[in-house]
């Protein structure tokens, strides 16, 4: 049995690499610089929709995308399709500021979210496509007495459950990241911190584009500029899903939509736990090398990086009020810019370039949902919050699981819907509200 | 990033307020008798509307005193203020 099993993936995957016809190498790139790049092949098709699928994916961010994949890859389904409201990768997917961490309090989050970073650590060959994960690490600040003991718990929780995390003093803290104003007499004076190595970022567009190629490679239908606008069910089981481009007939609805979780749940007629909030971010001029990691800092609400091309990435705070707007008041951005001048003094003259928001749901306990719900045929991947991108791989290789099987992973089984009628909740406001 | 009307202060920027959720969420009578579901649906679930929503916001940095508001949560646009107990004006 476990032969079979294992021969069957050898089949799939290396069916898997024979439609990647396309691949890319570096033979191709040297074969296409011959042709001045003008004949590179479309990354994936743009297809009608069929009249029917086995699995219909409600949303193509990052998370939806890795669903379908997944689905395709390991589970065999290939008569999918992923809708889209607008274009792959144009909500929050390629919004957040592309930060990958998993140290997470509870044993539940831990699991979660370390999956997803062992699936980061090989995801640019899995799907042959560059999304440029670098391990550059993550550094968490304390600046209060409560800070100190709370990340030091979470240090000690990481490390029992097999997640790297050390705990650095403010001497460590400086020499980690020299350009910290660690000096004790500042407003968040800086008492420690903890840090993540194996954490880091990757580049958010190339995660959507590349599990986008590889899941049309597999045969998904990914269909663009379509608006679910219903969900059609039959007592209590789902039926398909009328669009802007038609009736859609499907068994299982795997609905991934983000900010717009709720709104689908209204169109099935079920109630979900969430709350819509605008979540802003932006990137300051170019500049040269300065800071080569992340530092996030949850008491005061600032987080930065730097990316390839030389902008300080910055995340600021939600905006405390329902809202689809995409933008956020300008209050949250001053406040994060204010402790990271007082953090950064060096940062002082430097000019923003863009600043933009993310509609991001939030779920009273700050885990997600990756879950079936009462309606059959109808599956629920939500409630991220200010921090789903680190989790895509994880989270598309779950609810593909969910879907397929119709029954949680045990990684996903304590993100269940019902939690918040249990009472058994993953509260993971002390290590992972504020800051993501 | 809007303003807000408060109705016993007058215009002011929404910075100065804190949002309070849903509005007319009803405590229950009887919490005794409250299944599990019921629980759950009065302490957890939301409407979450994109479109106009009923909301409760409290002038904090003012009078401090709470009110509803009637916001269009697809645009910020706000359509009607009035206070706590009130019923919502019909439009």
């Amino acid at each position: 049995m476990c032969n079979l099993k294992s021969l069957n993936i050898q089949y799939l995957s290396s069916n898997y690499e024979k439609n990647m016809k396309n691949n890319y190498s570096i033979f191709s790139l040297l074969k296409n610089s011959l042709s001045y790049h003008e004949n590179w092949h479309q990354a994936w098709r743009d297809p009608e929709p069929k009249k029917e699928y086995d699995a219909i994916i409600i949303g193509g961010g990052g998370h939806g995308l890795a669903t379908a994949f997944y689905l395709a890859k390991k589970h065999n389904m290939k008569n999918i399709a992923v809708v889209e409201k607008g274009w792959i990768g144009g909500g929050n997917t390629g919004r957040n500021t592309t930060i990958i961490r998993s140290n997470y309090l509870w044993d539940a989050s831990a699991g979660l979210y370390d999956h997803a970073l062992k699936l980061w650590e090989n995801l640019s060959q899995e799907i042959n496509y560059n999304v440029m994960f670098s391990q550059r690490g993550v550094m968490n600040l304390a600046h209060n007495l409560q800070d100190v003991r709370d990340l030091k718990r979470r240090t000690h929780a990481n490390r029992l459950n097999g997640i790297d995390a050390v705990w650095l003093t403010t001497e460590e803290v400086k020499k980690f990241c020299p350009i910290i104003n660690t000096s004790p007499d500042i407003r968040y004076p800086v008492l420690g911190g903890t840090l993540q190595r194996r954490a880091g970022t990757a580049r958010h567009d190339a995660v959507a584009w590349g599990y986008a190629r590889a899941a049309d490679a597999m045969g998904v239908d990914i269909i663009q500029n379509c608006e679910v606008k219903g969900i059609k069910r039959y007592g209590d089981t789902v039926e398909g899903i009328d669009t802007t481009k038609g009736f859609i007939k499907t068994k299982k609805i795997g609905v991934v939509a983000a900010g717009h979780s709720s709104v689908i749940a209204n169109m099935a007629g079920i109630r979900l736990p969430l709350e819509s909030k605008p979540l802003q971010a932006l990137v300051s001029e170019p500049v040269k090398p300065i800071i080569d990691t992340v530092v996030m800092s949850n008491a005061v609400h600032a987080y930065v990086s730097q990316s390839d091309k030389g902008e300080l990435v910055i995340g600021a705070g939600t905006d405390a009020y329902v809202s689809y707007t995409q933008r956020g008041s300008h209050d949250v951005v001053e406040g994060t810019l204010k402790a990271i001048l007082e953090l950064y003094p060096i940062f002082s003259r430097m000019k923003m370039l863009r600043q933009w928001g993310g509609i991001v749901d939030i779920c009273p306990d700050a885990s997600p949902i990756i879950s079936k719900t009462n309606i059959k045929g109808l599956y629920f991947n939500c409630g991220w919050g200010t921090g789903g991108f680190k989790a895509t791989p994880g989270s598309g290789d779950l609810f593909a699981h969910t879907i397929a099987n119709d029954e949680p992973h045990k990684l996903n089984a304590s993100f269940n819907i019902n939690r918040f009628v249990s009472g058994d909740l993953v509260d993971e406001h002390g290590a992972a509200a504020v800051a993501h | 990033m809007f303003i807000i009307t408060c109705p016993f202060c007058g215009e002011r920027d929404q910075s100065e307020f804190s949002a309070g959720g849903e509005a007319h969420i009803v405590r229950p009578k009887q919490p005794t008798e409250l299944s599990d579901d019921e629980w759950a649906d009065f302490l957890f679930m939301r409407k979450n509307i994109k479109g106009v929503q009923f909301e409760r916001w409290n002038h904090a940095h003012g009078c401090r005193k709470w009110f509803n508001v009637i916001r269009d949560t697809s645009n910020d646009k706000i359509h009607a203020v009035y206070k706590m107990g009130e019923k919502p004006p019909t439009k």
